[in-house]
Formats: structure tokens, sequence, C-alpha cells
């Protein structure tokens, strides 16, 4: 056991906890420090989803995926800032207050895993685990201008992973290389006995940045309405490069795309009204001063605990779940995600891999999109990946106004190796 | 009021009946469910107090009893079921909702035979039966309403259970308790469920007059209390109806300590549960493990095998095969006295039952070698019949206290309960001691009066404590009474 000394400058809010001592071990990560985000369990390290409902709260048990990385001989460096219970695109819904991108304080890092990217970015930490809902750790990535991979749905255990949409999110890599994501994805693979959605599908790839005969699928929706022209260029012309470096390209179509946001959101927010019922102010965070019935105490603790987004998808999902609207909204969403994953596997049938930007504008002002629809809007290149659960990851290839823009490669189920070869061969070669 | 029923219309009752499957571990984790005699929230971890991050993994025990259950009560098992949440707040319930089985169940159909009130064997139909997990307990400090505070104990929160739903197809209380017997038993002879644990057992029933609304009586937890609780209601619905009210749709609660039930606060009723499948478990299929799953014996077989092989009547069968512990008892004792089937029957089935329930012990009390060293006594006529039932009270007595539970043979040496006969000298010392002492029954017998002989036998019978056989006392009186004229 070697103690390190971890003490960052944070000047950007990007940590909530930090181990100014932490233990590392050995193994392959010996004496990296992780940051991990603070919807992932840690025994003994505060946790709480960057709520006010869960200050204080402690969890007795780590993650299957911490246990993972601790046993690699990483230490743990500290949790890290993210949009609360991982509901947000910029990192600002934190009740801890937003985490501002190293590369213009002026901007947000993007969410949710906003405080992973950042502490990767400004070189606080190598890496960093992040979670996936609707693109949680491919936006922060892309925004931060670092390397996060989006695993397929299973492949890494969401036991201790505090759920906000179980069955769209995933815990995943973040790092300022492929090659390091690459590293962290091997040791966080793998089944878990605790998850009954996890399959025995470790990972033990090293990176191959040899793409020739690559298949690469371009759907038109990724280069369409919404998506900034100058970011459009940024993409095609790194696509442009993977050509050079030996891959084809197909023009394709994703029809479904047009209600994959809606479905999102939908199935999000009726995950979410379920798993954060739990916090009612019995078990976990401050209690309120109350000597009201349970109903009307559950309700102060709710209103006191949570912000404003949260309490807004909760509402939404509740909604979308009580009887008379299920079928209206939460069985149609499910048709749609099905029409999503049919759609995704017909693509795959001729391509090996699809090519877009990862978000359709670079890292936008704090608090620029005050209004929740526009903010949602910008999800919709990163959702349909969570919808159908496959593998994606997001690399840098450019600037836009000398801010960092993402390269985004999806795969097929359990083809996360292929994704990262890809992202490796642009990494390595993407310059001219 | 003419859409009211007569006051004697058909009673209808359906039953809810929650039961804990008897593993060792909980349904979603790893903690014992043998937490009875421990303290509060021992028997608990991350995933049973559903702590955030952790998920759940079914213990396929659990599935496999179910499984039986459903086989046994003639079920179709069905090949994808699924799990659902039940979302609703209540301190007790550690995640704000319950992992339970919704549109796609276990098992689907399926019937119990019962014995109907008109004496026939009826069949009565089970709609489903699915798999549940059972929340915390709380524990009022006063009671639920003002009290100062409430306690919750979560090492209930994981539990087992199975629900099995019942068609309305009881037409009385009786009826509804001889369904839950009949259930118990099918239950404990699969060897999945323990009916002395506490809380083993929950009923919600629905019951209605033919015709009139439906009420709903929650959490009957006894099975005397099911028959009790649908009585009463069945009262209380037709004293309405006869002053020309109307019963009303309701759901009422069951005191158990006043024998009544009571309505439920209208808030506590509209409840949308919004139930949608549970994300962290992947649907069932159970497809070839069903074909794997053996039955043993169930009590309708053993009841006939009771009646062909030990010629037991099939009223003695039916009690001696509608607990597991009894039939058991009954064949561990038939073993020790292979020719005393019948006696054993009549001494198990009613002498036995009847002491027990006197002194609300049960079956296992009893070792089965001792009875039948007392059937052998009996069996071989060294005491009369009367003397038998005074050993075993002894006995249970002698068990009761826990005193050392002396042997039959002991027992008779002790006090004295040897059938005395004709040559002991002991009867004849008796019936001159009766002659003696009732000069004026002597008169009533020689004027020829009938009842004279059945006092005095009866006088003598007193007198030598119940340990002489009646008839030979009969032909002794009448021998020594001849003798006089
Ligand atoms: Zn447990």
């Amino acid at each position: 056991m070697s103690a390190l000394r971890f003490e960052p400058d944070d000047k950007y809010n990007a940590f909530l906890a930090v181990c100014k001592e932490p233990k590392g071990g050995s193994g392959k990560l010996s004496g990296i420090p992780v940051a991990v985000k603070d919807n992932i369990s840690t025994q003994g390290i505060e946790t709480t989803c960057a709520s006010k409902i869960l200050k204080g709260y402690i969890p007795p048990y780590d993650a299957h995926a911490v246990a993972l990385v601790k046993s690699a001989g990483a230490a743990i460096a500290g949790k890290t800032n993210m949009d609360e219970f991982g509901m947000g695109t910029s990192t600002e819904n934190s009740a801890f207050g937003p985490t501002l991108n190293p590369r213009d304080t002026g901007r947000v890092p993007g969410g949710s895993s906003g405080g992973s990217a950042a502490a990767v970015a400004a070189g606080m930490v190598r890496m960093a685990l992040g979670t996936d809902t609707g693109g949680s750790i491919r936006c922060p990535a892309a925004f931060c201008g670092i390397v996060g991979l989006k695993p397929t749905y299973g492949r890494v255990s969401r036991y201790g992973l505090i759920a906000y949409a179980n069955s769209l999110e995933t815990i995943g890599p973040m790092a300022a290389n492929v090659s390091d994501v690459s590293l962290l994805m091997s040791v966080i693979a793998g089944h878990d006995k605790h998850d009954a959605t996890s399959q025995d599908r470790p990972y033990t790839h090293t990176p191959s940045a040899d793409i020739k005969g690559t298949r690469i699928g371009i759907p038109q929706e990724y280069f369409g309405a919404g998506v900034d022209p100058a970011v459009a260029a940024v993409v095609k012309k790194a696509i442009g490069r993977l050509e050079e470096l030996g891959a084809t390209t197909v023009p394709c179509s994703i029809p479904s795309m047009e209600y994959a946001l809606a479905a999102y959101y939908v199935i999000c927010t009726s995950e979410a009204s379920s798993n954060l019922a739990r916090f009612d102010g019995v078990r976990y965070g401050p209690a309120v001063e109350t000597k009201k019935s349970w109903h009307a105490a559950f309700q102060d603790a709710r209103r006191e605990g949570f912000g404003p987004e949260v309490r807004r998808r909760i509402m939404l999902g509740t909604f979308a779940l009580s009887s008379g609207y299920y079928g209206k909204y939460y069985a149609k969403a499910q048709v749609a995600r099905e029409n999503i994953r049919k759609d995704f596997a017909r693509l795959f049938a001729d391509v090996d891999v699809l090519c877009g930007p990862t978000m359709p504008t670079i890292a936008f002002r704090l608090g620029e999109k005050s209004d929740p629809l526009s903010m949602y809007l910008s999800d919709i290149l990163t959702v349909p990946v969570n919808l159908a659960g496959i593998p994606a990851i997001s690399v840098p290839c450019g600037t836009v106004q000398d801010m960092p823009v993402g390269l985004q490669i999806m795969g097929r189920p359990f083809e996360d190796e292929r994704v990262i070869d890809v992202a490796y061969a642009y990494e390595q070669g993407g310059q001219p | 009021m003419s859409e009211n029923p007569p006051a004697d219309a058909q009673v209808v009752v359906g039953l809810e009946v929650h039961c804990q499957l008897d593993t060792k571990s909980k349904l979603f984790c790893g903690c014992s469910t043998d937490y009875r005699d421990d303290g509060p929230n021992t028997h608990v971890c991350p995933i049973c107090l559903g702590l955030p991050g952790t998920m759940p993994m079914i213990n396929k025990k659990v599935i496999e009893y179910a499984m039986k259950v459903g086989k046994a009560l003639n079920c179709e098992v069905s090949e994808e079921s699924e799990f659902s949440r039940k979302n609703y707040f209540y301190p007790d319930l550690n995640k704000a909702y319950q992992i339970t089985q919704y549109d796609k169940p276990l098992a689907l159909g399926g019937y119990v035979e019962i014995e109907g009130d008109d004496g026939k064997e009826r069949k009565i139909r089970l709609t489903r039966i699915h798999v549940e997990e059972d929340p915390g307990r709380l524990v009022h400090m006063g009671n639920a309403e003002r009290g100062r505070y409430s306690l919750v104990d979560y090492n209930r929160a994981g539990i087992p259970l199975i629900e099995i739903v019942s068609e309305p197809d009881m037409r009385s209380p009786k009826e509804a308790r001889k369904f839950l017997n009949k259930l118990r038993a099918t239950l404990e002879y699969l060897g999945v469920f323990d009916s002395d644990k506490e809380g083993s057992l929950r009923v919600d029933a629905n019951i209605s007059l033919k015709g009139s609304e439906r009420v709903e009586v929650k959490n009957i937890s006894s099975y005397k209390g099911v028959e009790k609780a649908l009585t009463f209601e069945v009262t209380r619905q037709k004293n309405l109806l006869r002053r020309g009210l109307k019963v009303d749709r309701e759901t009422r609660h069951y005191l158990e300590a006043r024998g009544i039930t009571q309505s439920a606060r209208s808030k506590e009723q509209e409840n949308d549960y919004r139930y949608f499948p549970e994300p962290d478990l992947r649907p069932l299929r159970v497809k070839s493990w069903v074909k794997d799953i053996a039955l043993p014996e169930l009590p309708d077989a053993r009841r006939e095998r009771f009646v062909t092989q030990y010629s037991c009547s099939l009223n003695h069968a039916r009690t001696l095969t509608g607990e597991l512990k009894m039939a058991n008892f009954f064949e561990s004792v038939v073993a020790q006295n292979k020719d005393a089937c019948a006696l054993a029957a009549t001494w198990i089935a009613d002498t036995l039952t009847g002491e027990l329930n006197y002194r609300d012990m049960g079956i296992e009390s009893v070792d089965p070698a001792k009875f039948a060293s007392l059937l052998a006594l009996l069996k071989a006529g060294t005491i009369t019949d009367k003397s038998g039932v005074e050993v075993l009270r002894v006995m249970l007595d002698e068990q009761h206290k826990g005193e050392t539970v002396e042997t039959p043979d002991v027992i008779v040496k002790r006090l004295n309960l040897a059938r005395t006969s004709g040559d002991d000298g002991v009867l004849l010392a008796a019936i001159q001691e009766v002659i003696r002492e009732n000069p004026k029954a002597i008169e009533d017998y020689k004027a020829g009066k009938k009842g004279a002989l059945n006092f005095l036998v009866g006088q003598a019978m007193k007198k030598t404590r119940g340990r002489s056989d009646p008839g030979e006392l009969n032909t002794l009186m009448t021998k020594a009474l001849s003798g006089l004229e």
C-alpha cells in the first residue's frame, strides 16, 4: 500500500470530495489516482449525486467498478461534480455549484459527468469514471476535449451506481487519450453476480490503429438541422481523415431518430421517478424539521432536498407511468426504443461503425441554456446509443472557436474494441 | 331498494393469500430469513435495505419453491414471467417500491379441492400465483396516528412471499377456512412453508352477498381470523340489507383482538401504483427448469393411501392428513403397532387431537414411541379406554409443564390404573361395598326397577376409578345381586 498525496488546485469545482491521501496498491493501475463520479458508491467516502438530499450519505460498500479499480492498484482520488442525479447536459444542475470548463471557464464542461471530464482535462487526474445515461460521458468528453467511452449495456456492472435510469445508463472510462480509456475499460468490464443485467464479456483489448477496410456509416440525421455547420464541418473533415487511414464510408439514415429524444425522456423520467422515490428523508440526507404526518413529511423532505430539474423529471415520470397514461407514453416509448434498436441492427449489417458529431454544438456558456427544452435538444445525437444499448466513444477531433469538438463513433453491441480502435486510429493519425 | 338482494343471499368469497416461502435466504440478497429471535435490523445488508446503487439478484430457491406450489396447485407455470415495481410511499418500504409480479405472473389458473358445505368435493379455482418481496415492519410508539414516533425494522424486508389469488368461488366463511387449511397442508407437504412462523400467512378477503357490492377485508393474519372476520362481515352486510341500506364498496381492516372489521379511511384506498417492469431484472424463463420440478406425495394422495393402506375411515383420514405433522405422527405410531391401525386412527384423530387443542399444544410435543406404547397397553387390554385417556392427560400435562414425560407403563403403575378383573378380588370387594352402602337401590332393584342396576354398576365403577370393564362389572354385579335373593 503506497499512500499518495492528492491536493489538486481545483479552480473548476470539479471535485465534491477529495481524498488527500488515497491508498493505492499494485496492479494494472498501480499508483494512478482515479476520480469517481459522485453517483458511484464508494465505501467510506461521502456520495451525494450532487444532491442536497444525499448530503452526508456515506455508502457502506463499494460499487463493483470501484472495487475493481481499487484491486487493480488505483487510488480513489475523490468524487467528482455532476448534474444532480445525472440529470442535465452542463453540470450546472449540481446542488453544490457548477463545474467550469478548463478550456474556457466561462463555459460549461458538459454533463452530467462534467466533474470527471474537467478533472481529466485540467490534468488533476489521469483517468476518471463517469456514467452515461443519454450521453453523460460523451458530452463532457467532447466539450472538454478528452476521450470518453460509453460501453455496451451490460458490459460493466452497474452495481453501486446510484440509479437514475437503469435501463439506459452504464459506468464508463474517461481519460485524456484512447489508450488510457482502453486500460481503464479492461479493469472495469466483465461479469458481476450482483448485477442481473451484467454479461460475462471481459475486455482484454490493446488498441490497434489499423482500420483498413473498416466500413463507416454516416447517418444523415447526424448532420441535419440543429447541428452547428462549423461543428459538422470539423467532424466531416475528421471522417475524411479516417478514409485516408483506410476506412470506407457509406451514407445512411436512422429514420427512428425522429422519436429518439421523446422516447428517451419518457423512459428516463419514468425510471427516475421510481428510483428517486426512496429519498424521502427517512433514511438518507438531512431530515426536515417537521411534526407532520408521513406523507406530508415526505413532501417537505423532497421539496427541500431535490433541485428544480430533478423535481421536474420526477413529475414527468410520475405522470408518464400513472394509470391511464402508461399506454400513451411509457408503452409507446418502448416501441420507439425497439424501432431504434432495429434501425441500428439494420445499419450494422452493412457497416462496422457509425460516425458523427458527439454534440451538435461546442460547449455553451454558463447560464446560456436556461430553458430546459433547449437543453434537452442538445442530447439528440447521444441518446439513440443509450436506447439501443450499443457502445460509443467520443474522441477530440478539432476545434471551433478554440473549443474542442468530439467525433462520436458508435459500434455493434459488444464491439467496444472496434470503436476503441477507430478512435485510436484517429487519435494516432488524425492530424495530417 | 329493489336492486338489493334478499337477506339470505348467497355469500361470495375470494381470497388473496400471502405465504412466506421457507427459504434460508431472502428473495434478492443473501441475508438470513431466520430473524425472529434476533434484534431489529440485524438481518440486513445494502441490498435488502435498498441502499442507493444496490440491485436485486434472484434467489433461485424461491423460484423453485414457487414453481413447486404452482405445479402442486394444478396451475400453468408460465414459461416467461416478469418482475415489476409497485410504487408507493411508506416508511417501511425501503426503496419506495416493492418488487412483485404484475401482468406476467409465475403461474396462472389451477385449483384447490375442498370438501364443500354440502359435503361434496369442490374445486376452488385460482387466478394466479406470483412472487414478491415483503416490506419491512413498523413499530409504533403509541399508535400510528397519535404516537410520538415509529421505529422501522427491515429484518423482514426482502423475505420471499408468494401471493395466491383465488376466484370468488367460496360460498361461506367455513369454506374459506377449509380452503386455507388445504392450502397450508399442501404447502407444508411441499416443504416450502412453515406455518408456525409468525406472519408466515396473511390473507386479504373479498366478500360480497350475491348482487351486492364487494368489500375487501385486509390483513387477516391467522387461520381462525379468516373465518371470524368473514362471519362478522356476512352478518354486518346482511344486517345492512335487512334494514334496507346498501353495502358500500370499500376496504376494511380486521381487528383481530376485537373480532370485528373496521372501515379503512378513504385516503388509503386511492392508490396508483404506477407498475412498470423492473429494469434491473431480466424476464424469468423457466421452460426447461419447470419440467424437472418433482412433487412429493400431496394431502389428497396421502388421504387416499391412509384409507386403503390402513383402512382409515374417510373422516379420520381427512383429519390425519390435514396437517403434515399429524400425518407423519400417525405413520410413525403405526410403524410401531402394525396391527393397531384402527385404534391409532381413532385415538389420534379424535382423542389426542381434542386433548391437544384443549391445551393449545401441537402434535410435535408428543413422542410417537410413548404414544405407541400407550396404544399397546390399550390393545392388550391392560388398561381400559377411560384409563387410557387418564394416562394420556398425565403425559400431556407433564410435557406442558416441561417435566420429564413418564412412559405409559410407569404412569399406569404409579396411579394403579391397571384394569381390574373378577379374579383379583378388587372388583368383588368394590361390589360388596356398593351393595352395603346402597340399601335403597337394592330395594328398588328387587322391586324390578331397571335403573337401579345401572346406578349400582356406576357406583362400583367409581370405586375402581375406571379401571374396570363396564361389561364385566355388569355381569359380576348381576351375579352378586342374584346371590342376595
Ligand atoms: Zn440483505
